[in-house]
């Protein structure tokens, strides 16, 4: 009986020796992993800031007016003022909904390639 | 030591004598000896365990310590930079809507150490070549001197320059990371943001420091470890504040003023969303303090926070405002205008001829300086004082720059009944564009005293009420016929009611006198007039208009009509819709 409960505790033992072991191990690698990811971070704060700042350096007050100069043909965009603000009652009260009434439907077929040079171009659409 | 003997020959002998048993006594006396010897090992053992009690409870209570510390301690994100003692982590500073106005990148900087040099004498001849303002001789005899190990050539390096360092090729030139301020706007705000540079220098990293403006001012916020990662909110609204520079810059040109300066202030918060002064600077590169010269005309001088000037016919809005406060006077009544008012030696004229009386409202319409005196001539110069100090005009009016708390008004030594004449239309005494601003948003507001702040508010500031609802409604209706009948008519903007008053003072010379042709205008106005949520400031120094037969130099066409470009522009983007004049009329005529 007392072998017994000697050689219990010589095993208990070597189980919580090689425990510890594979957890002192293990608890270096996840601090190795910690370390590198903590390097990750930084270099990747230090990108986020890049981008950051680049952004805003991009889109600076100056430069966005210099832009908007050069693209005044194409964009007509001014500086907003007070006449740009609608009344509600400029609003139009939406119109109801045209019942579709299918007169003389023709059925089609083929891409819209067949179709070019019959129908208008869109510029000339009303 | 002496041991009791088990069978003492005395009581042997006699308990032989009496027929007793010698052994008993033996046996007794063995008996004794054992009870002490257990004794002592009892004692032995009891110190024993108490002492490896307290072991144990000093072991448990130095770790349950040392857990109490790591729970209460603020954790820290472990980066490159922790590793030194040398920080040069800084929070960012972004605007009221997250915008970047100052930031922190990565750069390196460039530094020598000679020992591990192959040819000093290329290295230097290859740097100067990357690097036009060194001076190549002088490296070389630095590179080459023996008492020197260790030489720091660059600061800031940009990608460009490093790669060419690298190229040299030289195993002695190494880099440094360092962490480099950048502000990405520019000019823009200049004054406020002031500027950064390095402070101690490590190798591995260097302080990143703040020497003027609100880099300065929060200099521990800024560099607080747990605050690193947040970033600093500023009131100034960017699109606003480059809004304000741009209408301001040509106001400056086209009226050849030396120097303009604009604030724009939230009434109720005072939160400042624009704060220009021109001429500015850019804050990466910073100009050095002048040596020469008026520190004034410098472009680093803050012409709102520390610009302390006679601003003029403004300031007679707090003369009207203490005197219907008092009650001596009503907006209706009539004042005596005949002039000259003579004063001793002193004569107070006005800038034209009003006739002989004029009511209060039009004493501020028409900016009769003889009225403003005769309103505060019974109310005295202690009550005068009191009014202006608590208004803070009478100390340096607080903002978070660090350049706030330097300038101070510049006050009468002897506070006379001709001084409380000239300072109630704005002569004696100075004060700030910022002073004024916040001066002007008390009344604004309803009364009730506002601190200019720099940093984003979550709500209104509720201060000390300074004059009456009541009176603060008659000054805001009183500065709106200003602009609709008086000297401000080129204020008048559709959609947008203003209310507001122009001072245009003569600049001191120097010498006890003004100058002639040296004019320093100012507009101060509140818009929307009816219901004012913003006061706005603009002070030119020396414009001139000159599209007129001859040049014109007061505020009303210099201050009003850049102020006027400023109120039209801004206030959309302050999302204020606009109203018709009407509107504004009935709002006074419902609640006067």
């Amino acid at each position: 009986m007392r072998t017994l409960l000697f050689l219990c505790t010589a095993l208990s033992v070597i189980a919580l020796a090689a425990w510890a072991y594979r957890e002192n191990h293990l608890t270096r690698q996840a601090m190795n992993e910690q370390r590198a990811l903590n390097v990750e971070i930084a270099s990747l704060t230090a990108a986020l800031r890049i981008q950051r700042a680049e952004w805003a350096y991009l889109n600076r007050p100056d430069r966005l007016r210099e832009l908007v100069d050069l693209n005044f043909a194409r964009l007509k965009l001014v500086p907003i003022t007070g006449e740009h603000f609608g009344e509600i009652g400029q609003v139009a009260y939406p119109m109801p909904e045209p019942r579709s009434e299918v007169v003389d439907a023709v059925e089609v077929f083929g891409t819209f390639e067949h179709l070019a040079g019959t129908l208008p171009e869109p510029e000339a659409l009303p | 030591m002496i041991r009791t003997p088990l069978r003492p020959l005395a009581s042997v002998l006699k308990a032989r004598e009496s027929g007793e048993n010698p052994d008993l006594i033996e046996r007794e006396n063995r008996r004794l000896r054992l009870e002490a010897d257990r004794d002592r090992a009892r004692a032995r053992a009891e110190t024993r365990l108490l002492a490896l009690a307290l072991i144990f409870m000093s072991a448990f209570f130095v770790l349950g310590a040392r857990m109490a510390l790591l729970a209460a301690t603020e954790p820290l994100e472990m980066s490159r930079g922790f590793q030194e003692d040398i920080s040069s982590a800084r929070a960012d500073i972004v605007d009221r809507n997250g915008v970047v106005l100052a930031t922190n990148l990565a750069t390196h900087a460039l530094y020598a150490e000679t020992r591990r040099m192959v040819d000093p004498a290329r290295a230097a001849r290859k740097l100067g070549e990357i690097f036009p303002d060194i001076d190549v001789p002088r490296l070389e005899a630095r590179f080459t001197d023996p008492a020197r190990r260790f030489i720091w050539i660059r600061t800031r390096l940009s990608p460009e320059q490093q790669q060419a360092v690298h190229e040299i090729g030289e195993p002695g030139l190494l880099f440094g990371p360092r962490e480099m301020r950048l502000y990405p706007n520019g000019r823009m705000a200049a004054h406020v943001l002031g500027g950064a540079s390095f402070g101690q220098q490590g190798v591995r990293a260097a302080e990143v420091i703040g020497v003027a403006g609100a880099e300065l001012y929060f200099e521990e916020r800024l560099r607080d470890p747990t605050q690193v990662d947040v970033p600093l909110h500023l009131a100034l609204d960017l699109t606003v504040q480059a809004t304000v520079t741009e209408v301001l810059e040509g106001g400056k040109r086209m009226l050849n003023a030396h120097g303009a300066t604009a604030v724009l202030m939230d009434v109720h918060t005072g939160e400042v969303i624009s704060l220009v002064s021109l001429p500015d600077f850019d804050p990466n590169a910073r100009p050095a303090p002048p040596t020469e010269g008026e520190p004034a005309d410098s472009p680093l001088f803050n012409r709102a926070v520390q610009g302390y000037y006679e601003l003029g016919s403004v300031m007679k809005t707090f003369a009207v405002a203490q005197g219907i406060e008092a009650g001596t006077v009503t907006p209706q009544t009539m004042i005596d205008t005949r002039g000259p008012l003579t004063w001793g030696r002193f004569r107070i004229r006005d800038f034209r001829n009003y006739g002989p009386e004029l009511s209060v409202k039009d004493v501020l319409v028409k900016s009769s300086n003889i009225g403003t005196a005769r309103i505060m001539q019974p109310i005295g110069a202690e009550a005068q004082q009191d009014f202006l100090r608590r208004f803070g005009l009478l100390e340096p009016m607080p903002l978070e720059v660090s350049e706030a708390a330097r300038a101070r008004p510049l006050l009468p030594a002897r506070w006379s009944d001709l001084s409380v004449m000239t300072i109630s239309y704005g002569h004696g005494m100075s004060t700030s564009p910022l002073a004024l601003a916040a001066g002007y948003a008390a009344l604004a507001n309803g009364g009730r005293k506002v601190t200019p702040t720099l940093v984003k508010q979550q709500g209104r500031q509720v201060g000390e009420q300074l004059v009456s609802p009541r009176t603060a409604r008659a000054m805001q209706l009183m500065l709106h016929q200003t602009v609709q009948e008086g000297t401000a008519s080129f204020a008048r903007i559709d959609g947008y009611p203003v209310g507001g008053k122009t001072g245009s003072a003569d600049k001191p010379d120097g010498r006890g006198g003004y100058k002639k042709e040296a004019v320093l205008a100012t507009f101060a106005s509140v818009f929307p007039a009816h219901e004012p949520r913003y006061v706005l400031v603009v002070t030119l120094d020396e414009p001139v208009d000159t599209t007129g037969s001859e040049p014109r130099r007061t505020a009303g066409w210099t201050a009003v009509p850049v102020s006027a470009e400023i109120t039209r522009r801004v206030a959309p983007l302050l999302g204020l819709r606009p109203v018709r004049l009407s509107q504004a009329d009935a709002a006074f005529e419902l609640r006067p």
